[in-house]
């Protein structure tokens, strides 16, 4: 019998049914990886399974730990079984810790709820299951604060408060998404390590078939609240029987076909570009420390190019993009755009903005919620002169949405009326309208689904051959980045590391960094 | 954390130079001179000179300033012009009734608001929450001193528990000063109790939608230990602030509830002295209270510190 076995379990919000008939079961010391696009019910299940539904939710079925039925335990035993028998980590390892108590208290906690132990001892446990998650004692002491730690750090912290009773099932939610490349892989390979010495059943949820690729033994597919295709990783991966799947295949590693012209003329033109920042003063009276986020960074993009910049959270990605879109006074260095040199403040031409647009990752928080989709489209108008008004104005709108495949009646509706993919397209239609030469996309499709992630790709590609568009493609995910640029830089610590043509670089990595980079991504193996 | 302390005590002390700046040149602007004005229409110009010379007006404003504030850091706050006694001494006797006043106000309004806050903020959407929203939407909406008159009438008046008004001192004991001050706090911590439940509820309703709170379920916490070990001390930061301006607002803003009362306090003093036209108690008395209030605000910003722990070293 497995460990956990999920049976008919369906899950109503409100009465509206979130999950039907889901089916799936995990056996110790195995990984079931849950894959499916958000909405799929893979959250849900999770759960249900910690049962920690929302308010409004009913569910039904049967989720059996060891063949007792967890439903239909009392809270009071359900609160015995959580932290205990059953754990969870989540997605976002900044808020998933109370800022106010040490790691030390937090772990420790755990221990302290299920057994009658003194502080002393529950420290010693909370002590070795940080040092089992990689938190030696020497760098990381029971009194550090949250704040005081990365993301990575963070997420280790909540696997050991998960593991430090030695759970027998880990439900492990989206425990990578927020992370770089190379702290993911460095969690997967913790999470497998415990499966391996601890027997433990995994539960390893995710989007992203790449990253469960590697790690799980078993897969379910999710989509609409149900399980469409389950079977050993193996299987699956083989066989595809369910459309669903091949085409979440297909869309995982979706290449689009992109006809851009390249010309020889140079863009936008980034010299030793250098950017500091003011930290705290070490002491009272000390002098002001300066923090070089960008250091002598030079590249150019050509009329038509894509150039893609990868590079893991702190490497100074964002600020270089604020410095080029004129947005902060540079400390040395030039950047200029057709040869007009570009500043920050009052002295940069709106003429000069209107060339460059830029889209943001959240297609939700970069909209103002309560405009209609044409003005929000019609926004950068004012950096024109003379924009066009009335019925022409309208039109261009229209257009634009057009440009990016919705339909003119969008213009009238709110961005909430809209779904994630839908937005970005908005987004891409707000920077499209007054015809840039240069779009800046930071980080924007990092946040959809691979299917909507792959039409959105597609359009970018399009555009940019329609109306030889440059792209600076900025993002941690390097199977995007390789699907849609001619060129690619690797950042590191505000410098370029290594810069080179998309594929040479993919193909033979010159730079330890960017040797260390590809490694860590998750590849997903289509010959098989 | 001492850093921290030392750069907040930094920006205390110049908040208070440019507060006494402000204060002594506001009255140094208005339009004509404060012997005459402090006397009337009807004053001889005689009387005004012989005012002027006693007020030390022939001087100039910087040195006038400079003896003002060096007079008050040795305790000398001038004389009073229409009780001919020192500012210090009325102050001191009217700040001891003020004071415990306020503090006392202050822990009534806390004591009931945090307990009653976080209990509504755990049975949020029930009968109790709905009752306790509706309670203190009254007790915010219904002025101080009518909740004064209701208690004079009950406990003074109808029970006889409590005198309807007045302060024997503190010479009369303990008891007596605490019993005289008792009902003029509960009116007085009847409507900030009300703001600081529904603060302290809001609060923690955000506080416990946080992952935080999740994961502590997900640990096997019940909901309420998951409230009380993780939810309430990350709600305090802006029950904190609130505090901090409700106990300004109690030393200052007790003058209504003082007349009710007939007690002796610094906002009776106050409208006194603006009425009787006396600059120098009004100077000194509004220095005072804003002392008090950044004296407060520092402390909050201390208490903030105590809380969290990210604001204890500067990033």
């Amino acid at each position: 019998m497995s460990l956990l076995e999920i049976r008919d379990l369906g899950v109503a919000i409100h009465g509206t049914p979130v999950l039907r008939d889901v089916a799936m079961s995990l056996g110790a010391g195995e990984v079931l990886g849950v894959i499916g696009e958000s909405g799929s019910g893979k959250s849900m299940t999770a759960l249900a399974v910690m049962g920690l539904l929302p308010r409004g939710a009913e569910a039904r079925g049967e989720i059996l730990l060891d063949g007792t039925d967890l439903r239909r335990l009392s809270e009071a035993q359900r609160c015995a079984i959580r932290g205990r028998e059953v754990s969870m980590v989540f997605q976002e390892p900044m808020t998933a810790l109370n800022p106010l108590q040490t790691i030390g208290a937090q772990v420790a906690e755990t221990v302290r709820v299920h057994r009658a132990t003194g502080r002393r001892e529950a420290e010693a446990i909370a002590r070795a299951t940080l040092d089992r998650v990689g938190l030696p004692a020497e760098r990381f002491p029971l009194g550090r604060y949250p704040h005081e730690l990365s993301g990575g750090q963070r997420q280790r912290v909540v696997i050991a408060m998960a593991i430090a009773l030695r759970p027998r099932v880990l439900v492990a939610d989206e425990p990578t998404t927020a992370l770089d490349v190379t702290t993911q892989a460095a969690i997967l390979r913790l999470l497998r390590r415990l499966v391996d010495e601890d027997g433990l059943g995994l539960m390893l949820i995710s989007h992203d078939l790449a990253v469960v690729a590697d790690t799980a033994d078993r897969l379910a597919i999710m989509r609409g609240g149900a399980v469409v295709e389950a079977g050993t990783a193996e299987e699956v991966f083989r066989e595809r029987r369910h459309p669903y799947t091949r085409a979440l295949f297909a869309a995982s590693a979706h290449r689009p076909e992109r006809l851009a012209r390249l010309a020889r003329t140079p863009l936008l033109e980034v010299r030793d570009l250098v950017r500091e920042y003011r930290v705290a003063r070490p002491g009272f009276f000390g002098g002001h420390d300066a923090f070089r986020a960008v250091r002598g960074v030079s590249f150019t993009i050509r009329h038509g190019e894509s150039l893609g910049l990868v590079g893991e959270s702190g490497c100074g990605k964002s600020t270089l993009t604020r410095a080029i879109l004129g947005l902060e006074a540079l400390q040395g260095g030039s950047v200029a755009l057709e040869g007009e040199g570009v500043h920050a403040g009052e002295h940069m031409p709106r003429a000069l903005r209107a060339r460059m647009q830029v889209v943001f990752q959240d297609p939700y928080g970069s909209f103002n919620p309560r405009h209609r989709v044409a003005r929000l489209v019609a926004e950068p108008f004012h950096l024109l002169d003379d924009p066009p008004r009335g019925a022409e104005r309208r039109e261009a709108v229209e257009a634009a949405l057009e440009d990016v495949g919705l339909a003119p009646a969008d213009a009238d509706k709110f961005i909430h009326e809209f779904s994630g993919g839908q937005r970005q397209r908005i987004a891409i239609a707000r920077a499209l309208i007054i015809r840039p030469k240069l779009i800046i996309l930071d980080e924007a499709v990092s946040a959809l689904d691979v299917q909507v992630r792959a039409q959105i790709l597609d359009l970018l590609a399009d555009l940019s051959a329609r109306y030889g568009l440059s792209y600076l493609f900025i993002s941690h995910d390097l199977t995007v980045v390789r699907a849609i640029t001619d060129r690619v830089m690797v950042m590191q610590a505000g410098e370029i590391v290594e810069e080179g043509r998309t594929e040479a670089v993919f193909a033979a990595p010159a730079h330890p960094y960017t040797r260390a980079l590809l490694a860590a991504a998750p590849v997903l193996e289509l010959s098989a | 954390m001492f850093r921290y302390a030392l750069t907040r005590f930094v920006s205390l002390a110049l908040s208070l130079v440019v507060a006494s700046l402000l204060i002594f040149f506001m009255l140094e602007i208005v339009p004509g001179d404060p012997a005459a004005y402090m006397l009337g229409l009807n004053a001889s110009p005689e009387t005004v000179a012989a005012l002027r010379t006693e007020l030390g007006l022939d001087a100039g404003p910087v040195v006038r300033y400079l003896g003002w504030v060096s007079g008050m850091l040795t305790g000398d706050f001038g004389t009073s012009y229409t009780y001919r006694t020192p500012v210090a001494e009325m102050i001191l006797d009217r700040i001891q009734v003020s004071l415990p006043l306020a503090l006392l106000a202050l822990a009534l309004s806390t004591l009931i608001a945090l307990p009653v806050g976080i209990w509504a903020a755990s049975r949020r959407g029930s009968l109790a929450d709905a009752g306790v929203m509706g309670a203190t939407q009254l007790g915010v909406a219904v002025p101080n001193f009518w909740f004064a008159m209701l208690l004079v009438l009950v406990f003074a008046v109808q029970l006889r528990w409590f005198s309807a008004g007045g302060f024997p001192g503190w010479d009369a004991g303990l008891l007596a000063g605490l019993k005289a001050l008792t009902l003029p706090a509960i009116a007085l911590a009847l409507p900030q109790a009300s703001i600081l439940a529904r603060v302290m509820r809001s609060a923690l309703l955000d506080t416990l939608g946080e992952d935080f709170i999740r994961t502590a379920r997900a640990k096997g916490l019940t909901r309420g230990q998951a409230l009380r070990r993780h939810a309430v001390r990350n709600a305090l930061i802006p029950v904190l602030t609130i505090i901090g301006l409700q106990f300004s607002f109690l030393l200052a803003g007790a003058i209504i509830i003082e007349n009710v009362f007939f007690l002796p306090g610094l906002g009776r003093l106050v409208f006194q002295a603006i009425s009787q036209r006396d600059l120098v108690v009004v100077e000194s008395v509004v220095m005072l209270l804003v002392f008090a209030v950044i004296l407060v605000t520092f402390l909050v910003d201390l208490a903030y510190a105590a809380v969290d722990p990210r604001l204890r070293r500067p990033h």
